[in-house]
């Protein structure tokens, strides 16, 4: 018997569920938040797998030891999972710059694993081609070198063509997906988009990219799902450090649709096709320099800091904004005023809170979350 | 008592904050920047003025007043788990912007973002510049994360110095570069911080006579900010050097707010930033109990001059880029343990302690993972305490004299074992 559209998607997001909290299998190359250049790994013939920490599922034994209180959950959670053998079968690890913790992190991981292969992916903050152009292009063909390595054979133009061919592929879908969710929220609720994006962490982009369009087709169908009466929420803050799974649920269920959010933003950096023609190498350095999604540890050169959060706000036809960030997340919270002061410029409904990704009390964040969405539908209302 | 080197930094300072209450009358331009990795002779070399805002910060600390100006920041939203620094600065600008020397202090003519070691000076200043409708600069220093400065890091400065850091001062003076006006700063600079050395050097006698640390940062002080590169700078640091060629003379230790060390019991080597809010009292702690700090980490945030850089002026590009690469900070965390194994065993210190402050993730990260390996390769123990840079909501004085004082008696079991 065919299974009915809504348990299509429920086999889905199972599989989803399954594969994004899976160890990395063999032959994996893992990265912290926020962006490398997963084509480059990709093409050598290893898999990228993004780590995000061990959320509220991994007990801590030993991570604590190594982190004072007042830093972010993530570095304690991924060095336990190292500690306790979760990491042994990757190939290497990539840190790339976001802040000061996962920087001093790559060191922590030199001392702890002399004989593991480290490296910190240094990203510029300056976007001219032939200065920040010419660094990057550097740092990339030391990785390129790096991969062929490990992997040990060569990783030709053809190859890492067809590797960013493979990557246009996966952030179209995830783009189709965030469009779809913002058009019918309802159809698409967070805390399973989630689960289809986090997938991607540890599968192959080619299967990731089949799972999210099966998803996005099998919830397109479902007639079970109905329109609700939510209010429209952009989140933001959350692009490192994940928020455990049940707060997504907490803000659904206080009555948040939410339309847009920096969530796995490393999947998406590059905003639009890298093209395939001429040097792949070169056309992977320009797309950082012109098409790099806008976050806290990215400099800005002009204009203002929130101008990518008014946009999605706008576009979205969202109607408030959640600031939701790590606890001691030093890029999230120090841009929050910015933000903030900006939003408040345009008349536009915000709130924040903060969380850690073995929080487990969301009583608090769901009345928050719903008086903030009640506040909200009674604006619009008048 | 005051030396003769005290009373110049004092005189240093304060017709500096001087020339800033004037600058706007006397149309001279203000350009605002962070200590580590600063580009002091390059923006002296076109006549305007720095204004340090970690200076001001530790400053305002020192005078208490950081616990003020921050509680007014976190009012205004910012988070209690970020910088202190940071909400120091905003909240003294919130309260009219009042330098330590009770004058008001100019607005930025530019904001000059040198990025070395610490993502929050990014944040920092673009929190700044919704402030201040004035252009910012920005440097990005790539991190040693091999332990070694790569020839391409360096040429990527000196090309951003050339491309965007030189432009916009020459737009902001009014004035060309000038680079021979560089050069003879740079040979000022090299001057001093032979000096400089010479002096962080002098612990390696016994007794001592200085604390590297608690004195060592008054030492910096001129070196790390404004005055690099000038010849103030350069007097400064000989007749430093000639008061402590007197104290080893005479086999005294160092001297501290209550006057001469009498003894020396304990050399130690310290990891981290100090307390600004309650300095004197966290000083006290150790020179009470005859423990005086043969070399610090702190005091090497604005260049490793003892680990032999100098500002070389035959190259003046290529040498600001390598001093910008070569801060304490921007080190990777082997070569930071590196070189504190290297100060205990060089300084012959009994012990070592980590002061881990709440507001510095650059530091702080890392920092109980050196504390273990530091031990396993020296064998000798060492501490940690944790406080704030300027929260004094974070400086728990009985905790930490405990912690002190138990560590203290812990070297002197282990010394009548030995
Ligand atoms: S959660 Fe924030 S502070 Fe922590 S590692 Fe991530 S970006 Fe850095
Ligand atoms: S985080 Fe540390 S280095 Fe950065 S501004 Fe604050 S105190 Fe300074």
């Amino acid at each position: 018997m065919a299974c009915t559209e809504s348990e299509c998607v429920a086999d889905c997001v199972r599989r989803a569920e399954t594969l994004a909290f899976a160890d990395p299998p063999p032959h994996s190359i893992g990265y912290m938040p926020i962006y490398v250049p997963r084509e480059l790994i990709h093409a050598a013939g290893l898999l990228p797998a993004g780590l995000y920490g061990g959320g509220d599922r991994l007990e801590i034994i030993r991570g604590d030891a190594y982190f004072q209180s007042y830093i972010c959950r993530i570095p304690r959670s991924t060095i336990e999972l190292a500690l306790s053998g979760h990491l042994d079968r990757l190939d290497g690890m990539l840190f790339p710059s976001i802040c000061d913790v996962i920087r001093n992190l790559s060191g922590m991981w030199q001392m702890l694993f002399p004989d593991r292969y480290v490296r910190y992916i240094d990203v510029p903050q300056n976007f001219d081609p032939a200065v920040g152009g010419r660094f990057w292009r550097h740092e990339l063909e030391t990785l390129r070198r790096d991969m062929e390595r490990i992997a040990g054979r060569p990783i030709d133009d053809e190859a890492l063509r067809n590797s960013i061919a493979v990557y246009n592929e996966n952030r179209a879908a995830i783009r189709e997906l965030y469009a779809q969710r913002s058009r019918a929220p309802w159809r698409f609720p967070l805390s399973e988009a989630y689960l289809v994006l986090r997938a991607g962490n540890s599968v192959p982009p080619e299967e990731h990219t089949a799972l999210i369009r099966d998803y996005i087709r099998g919830a397109e169908n479902d007639l079970s799902r109905r329109e609700m009466d939510q209010s429209r929420v952009v989140l933001a803050g959350m692009f490192c450090e994940q928020p455990p799974h049940g707060l997504l649920v907490t803000l659904e269920r206080a009555g948040c649709a939410v339309v847009d959010d920096d969530l796995f933003l490393g999947m998406r950096w590059i905003q639009g096709d890298i093209p395939l023609d001429g040097d792949p190498l070169q056309n992977l350095v320009d797309a950082y320099l012109t098409a790099s999604a806008t976050t806290a540890s990215r400099y800005s050169p002009e204009g203002h800091r929130a101008k990518w959060l008014l946009e999605s706000y706008r576009r979205n036809e969202a109607e408030g904004v959640i600031f939701c960030a790590p606890s001691f997340c030093d890029p999230a919270l120090l841009e929050q005023p910015m933000l903030v002061a900006a939003l408040d410029r345009a008349g536009i409904p915000h709130t924040e809170f903060k969380y850690s990704e073995d929080t487990g009390q969301f009583a608090v964040i769901r009345e928050q979350a719903g008086t903030f969405s009640d506040s909200i539908r009674l604006w619009s209302a008048s | 008592m005051k030396e003769n080197s005290m009373l110049l930094q004092k005189q240093l300072l304060a017709d500096h904050f001087d020339a800033l209450a004037r600058a706007r009358d006397e149309g001279k331009k203000v350009v605002y920047t962070f200590v580590p990795g600063n580009l002091n002779e390059l923006v002296r070399s076109f006549d305007l003025l720095p204004v340090l805002p970690e200076i001001n910060a530790l400053q305002s600390g020192m005078r208490k007043l950081s616990g003020g100006y921050i509680t007014e920041a976190e009012k205004s939203g910012h988070s209690e788990d970020v910088c202190t620094y940071v909400k120091c600065d905003i909240g003294m600008l919130r309260k009219g912007n009042i330098g330590p020397t009770g004058k008001p202090l100019p607005k930025p003519d530019l904001l000059l973002l040198s990025y070395t070691g610490c993502f929050t000076f990014m944040k920092w200043f673009e929190l700044l510049r919704e402030e201040y409708d004035c252009p910012v600069a920005m440097l990005h220093v790539p991190y040693q994360s091999e332990g070694r400065i790569e020839p391409h890091q360096r040429e990527y400065i000196v090309q951003q110095l050339r491309s965007e850091i030189i432009p916009k001062l020459e737009q902001v003076s009014g004035r060309e570069f000038d680079i021979e006006k560089l050069r003879s700063m740079l040979r000022l600079s090299s001057k001093a911080e032979d000096d400089l050395v010479w002096v962080l050097e002098s612990a390696k006698n016994t007794p001592s006579p200085i604390d590297a640390f608690f004195a060592g940062v008054y030492y910096l002080g001129p070196i790390f900010s404004a005055f690099r590169g000038t010849e103030d700078a350069v007097q400064y640091y000989r007749t430093l050097r000639g008061e402590i060629e007197e104290r080893i003379a005479n086999k005294e230790g160092p001297i501290t707010p209550d006057g001469p060390m009498k003894g020396e019991r304990y050399r130690l080597v310290v990891e981290g930033p100090p307390n600004w809010t309650s300095f004197r009292d966290f000083w006290k702690m150790f020179y009470e109990e005859d423990a005086v700090v043969v070399a610090s980490t702190y005091t090497k945030v604005g260049g490793l001059y003892d680990q032999g850089f100098r500002h070389d002026p035959d190259h003046p590009l290529e040498t600001l880029a390598d001093y910008a690469l070569g801060c304490y900070t921007n080190l990777s965390l082997p070569a930071r343990v590196d070189l504190l194994a290297r100060y205990i065993r060089d300084y012959r210190a009994d012990g070592f302690l980590v002061n881990s402050v709440k507001s510095c993730n650059s530091f702080s990260v890392g920092q109980l993972l050196m504390l273990r390996q530091l031990e396993e390769r020296t064998g000798v123990p060492g501490a940690f305490i944790e406080s704030d840079l300027v929260d004094p909501r974070y400086f728990s004085a009985a905790n930490i004299k405990n912690r002190i004082e138990s560590y203290l008696q812990m070297l002197d079991q282990k010394r009548g074992a030995a």
